[in-house]
């Protein structure tokens, strides 16, 4: 059981670094929440915040890999998510499109400079 | 047409934590543990920032500043599908469980979904939905963290870039209105800008000068 959980002390970690932040913002969205109209203009600029900070992680994936990634040129990340992001609006907006043209170009770049 | 784009979004999700699984191995992290984090955590790209901000060495402190700022985009979540579960006689706390689960795939889903479902039966099917996911991406990281342990680097980062291009096209498919699309856009030319500050908090000043510049302008155009 310990080498499948780690030791405690990971699970500590993952409590306080994980588990807690993510919960507080919900918790508090569902008690402030509740006074908010579904349609209200404050939504509006909520929604648009939490879409940017999300594209924000996004461009952070890409700008600083982790792991194998990092072993992918920058010029070649951005033009799969470029393409990708080409083929999803081509496609009429098929995340499956998308995903799969972007994948290819990348391993075919890959393997194209070795 | 539904159960189409629901098996898109699924197989989405399901890559998504096949990275998510790969990345773990990768830092050396135990299965048990990825695996808990998905039932506690349950937010991609926190679990993404955790695995890699304490993988490259980062303390505690460190990773949970990065993490808490990522999920301030939860809050916005909750409070806009929230009052699409509540009826008259709904009490606060037959909406934990509903609450834990929104994610950023339940919060597209239950935005396509729920006006199909009548209120009062809403909290019962976001509880059927968020345990479907969990289960399904439970078995998304265990395959991933097996398959990491024999993959050859290029199908590791082939799995990795899973992650971004998944986001980024469901994001995109959400996307309603202007300041939505404004939003998307800024917010991905903006942090390479904020990360030239090294604050630490990079993620949050793009994200929330973004965002409000994209509501600046839905708010122009609609006094105008």
């Amino acid at each position: 059981m310990s080498d499948f959980i780690g030791d405690w002390n990971a699970l500590l970690v993952l409590m306080i670094a994980g588990f807690l932040p993510n919960e507080s913002w919900r918790m508090l969205g569902l008690w402030l929440g509740g006074g908010i109209d579904e349609g209200s203009e404050l939504l509006v600029w909520v929604r648009a915040v939490a879409t940017a900070i999300l594209a924000g992680v996004i461009a952070q994936i890409l700008v600083s890999p982790p792991g194998a990634l990092a072993s992918v040129p920058g010029w070649l990340r951005y033009a799969a998510v470029a393409a990708g992001f080409a083929a999803f609006i081509a496609m009429r907006r098929s995340i499956f499109a998308g995903v799969a043209c972007g994948e290819l170009l990348m391993l075919a770049g890959k393997w194209w400079l070795g | 047409m539904w159960s189409i784009t629901s098996t898109v979004l699924a197989l989405v999700l399901f890559a998504t934590y096949l990275g998510i699984g790969a990345l773990a191995h990768g830092t050396h992290f135990s299965l048990g543990w990825v695996l808990a984090s998905t039932l506690f955590v349950w937010a991609g790209p926190a679990q993404i920032i955790l695995i890699s901000t304490l993988g490259s060495g980062a303390t505690v402190a460190q990773a949970a500043i990065a993490v808490t700022v990522s999920a301030i985009r939860l809050f916005p979540m909750v409070v806009a599908v929230l009052p699409m579960l509540r009826t008259p006689t709904t009490k606060r706390r037959h909406l934990v469980l509903a609450t834990h689960f929104i994610a950023v795939t339940l919060w597209v889903e239950c935005f396509r979904l729920l006006p199909h479902v009548p209120r009062e039966r809403r909290i019962v099917f976001t509880h059927g939905l968020g345990t479907g996911l969990v289960s399904l991406c439970l078995v998304a990281i265990t395959v991933g963290y097996g398959l990491a342990a024999n993959l050859p680097q290029l199908f590791a980062a082939a799995i990795l870039l899973l992650t971004p291009l998944a986001f980024l096209l469901s994001t995109a498919r959400n996307c309603r209105q202007l300041s939505d699309i404004l939003a998307l856009v800024l917010g991905l030319a903006l942090f390479p800008l904020a990360a030239m500050l090294h604050t630490g908090v990079d993620i949050l000043i793009s994200g929330v000068s973004a965002g409000t510049i994209a509501y600046g302008v839905h708010w122009w155009r609609r006094r105008a």
